[in-house]
């Protein structure tokens, strides 16, 4: 059939200027032709990452009502609101592939897509939050900071504005912990029961180990991704190690020890059936973190539909969802953007 | 005192949001007003003595907050409601504060600016849950309705502040009838003079849920004596 191998030629010159395109370190954006797995991959990516945002905010609010001190109580408070942004930012760079936050939030709530592992665990003592600080942002800033070069543009753009936030929450969770250990025994002891909770799920957040890892070829031939889960890891070791020694806590390995040749920290074995366990949904608060969030959503329902009826009766005639296809460029043809 | 009591119990029920909002747009908004509050609260607490043995180390017979501010959230119309009524009388009163010549005077006019953005917040709510659904028309008159008792408070005297408590309820009156007319909403017509008598939260006489309140914040704290954080 002609067409169908006209069509083929067409995709063709697209996937090539693509490839040309990240292969040259060039942006993606929106409107530019890109492969439908490379899509579907940024939308599963980026939802994820920002429900993580939005799920990470229940264990350290779980604390602000509590917060020892008016200064970490507005500290706390400031973090959880910068987690929400996060979660708006990232929403809308998903928005930017074709979804909606509506999409993505009911995929959320449904448990078809998932969120960050790590906030399947309990903020069990004040400590909890100094260590979420260190090692869960810590963890977090080393996989975004790459992040900031992935070949889509507007993931890209988000996740700058991200890690500087993130690493003034990781600096505050840092000087949390030393003002704990630097405490009462009681203070230190909290502080070292929080680090050894945290440690291996916080290793966990790089995702499985290389040979298991399903998506990563495809994510760094695509420049979404720029170095492998171990390598990463390797690198958030290796900066912990010297941290918390200077906070005055141990970290809970005995099999961690410098590799003199190497030129990095050996660390023990991560018991990956845990890890497994808790992306099945099995995890000490999966089931607390999504019922939570659906009913907020549930119970926030009737605040959604006031503030939409609202909108509409005092939408001027001109404002009309009928008015909306004129306004906006996003209607040009497929081959406009990066290929033309 | 009593200024900064009010706006650390309020910042402190507006905390109790975080992660339970309706939009994520208002985790940050809520988020970001009880911020405001809670950095009001904190110069206003320094200058009477140290903000963290006052905020923990006081039990509720001695905190000076107005009963409104110490109201649990109840659903998203009442705090929008009380919300409404106290940035309409902050408004107001740090207006007249930072007009006035007093120690205050300074800090009344950097926060009269952050309050107006809370009044501004809280009345684009009103507006939208009165003039929105059935459904939200009929709490939102709730929630108007069931924390009006507790407004008559915010017109006692204030030891220590020359403000003119007249001038206040008549403006606070008109504003918040303007909204509500405009919200489609009745104006309450009960009495307002709190839940015991006029000026009770003035005088450390609290509503049952403070003390629980009070209890959850302080808890920690009290754990640990002497501790630094």
């Amino acid at each position: 059939m002609a067409t169908a191998v006209d069509g083929t030629d067409a995709t063709g010159t697209l996937q090539s200027a693509f490839d040309t395109a990240v292969a040259a370190e060039e942006r993606i954006e929106p409107r530019d032709w890109m492969p439908d797995a490379y899509r579907a991959t940024l939308v599963r990516q980026i939802a994820q990452h920002a429900h993580s945002e939005i799920i990470g905010m229940q264990p350290e609010a779980n604390w602000i009502t509590r917060a020892p001190s008016l200064r970490r109580k507005a500290i706390l408070m400031a973090k959880v609101q910068d987690e929400a942004g996060h979660g708006l930012y990232l929403y809308s760079a998903a928005e930017t592939l074709g979804t909606s936050r509506d999409e993505l939030l009911d995929k959320l709530h449904s448990g078809r897509q998932k969120y960050s592992s790590i906030f399947n665990y309990p903020t069990l003592t004040w400590a909890d939050v100094g260590a979420i600080g260190w090692l869960v942002d810590g963890a977090a800033i080393t996989n975004q900071v790459p992040l900031c070069r992935c070949s889509y543009g507007p993931y890209a753009r988000a996740m700058v504005r991200i890690c500087k936030e993130e690493s003034f929450h990781q600096r505050q969770g840092y000087e949390l912990l030393l003002a704990l250990s630097r405490g009462t025994q009681a203070q230190h002891a909290m502080a070292q029961d929080a680090v050894d909770r945290w440690w291996w799920p916080s290793l966990m957040m790089f995702g499985p180990p290389d040979d298991e890892s399903a998506h990563s070829a495809q994510s760094m031939a695509w420049k979404i991704k720029r170095h492998s889960n171990d390598e990463l890891r390797q690198r958030f070791v290796d900066i912990c190690v010297p941290q918390a020694a200077s906070l005055g806590l141990t970290l809970p390995d005995p099999d961690l020890r410098w590799n003199e040749e190497r030129g990095h920290h050996d660390f023990g074995p991560i018991d990956w059936a845990e890890f497994k366990e808790i992306l099945k949904g099995n995890g000490p608060c999966n089931e607390q973190r999504i019922t939570q969030r659906r009913r907020a959503h549930d119970e926030g329902a009737w605040v959604r539909e006031a503030a939409a009826a609202h909108a509409a009766k005092h939408a001027g005639p001109s404002t009309g969802p009928s008015a909306e296809p004129s306004t906006g460029p996003s209607a040009g043809p497929l081959h406009e953007g990066r290929a033309a | 005192m009593a200024l900064g009591d009010d706006a650390l119990v309020l910042s402190h029920r507006l905390g109790e949001w975080a992660g339970h909002a309706p939009v994520l747009e208002e985790e940050v908004a809520l988020a970001n007003i009880a911020l405001d509050l809670l950095g009001q609260a904190r110069v206003l607490l320094s200058t009477v003595g140290d903000e963290d043995e006052l905020a923990y180390l006081r039990e509720e017979r001695a905190f000076r907050n107005l009963q409104l501010v110490e109201q649990p959230n109840g659903d998203f119309a009442h705090t929008i409601a009380r919300q409404l009524y106290f940035s309409t009388y902050q408004h107001l009163l740090y207006g007249q504060l930072a007009a006035g010549d007093s120690t205050f005077a300074p800090l009344a006019g950097k926060a009269v600016k952050e309050v107006a953005y809370h009044q501004d917040h809280a009345r684009q709510w009103t507006l939208r849950l009165g003039d929105g659904t059935q459904e939200s028309h009929a709490r939102m008159q709730r929630a108007v309705d069931a924390l009006w008792r507790f407004t008559g408070e915010m017109f006692q005297p204030l030891p220590g502040l020359d403000v003119n408590g007249q001038d206040l309820h008549t403006r606070w009156t008109a504003t918040i009838t303007a909204v509500l007319q405009e919200a489609t909403l009745t104006v309450p017509d009960g009495p307002h003079s709190g839940a015991w008598s006029a000026g009770a939260g003035r005088q450390g006489l609290h509503t049952e849920p403070f003390g629980r309140m009070l209890a959850e914040m302080q808890h920690l704290h009290r754990s640990h004596p002497g501790a630094t954080w």
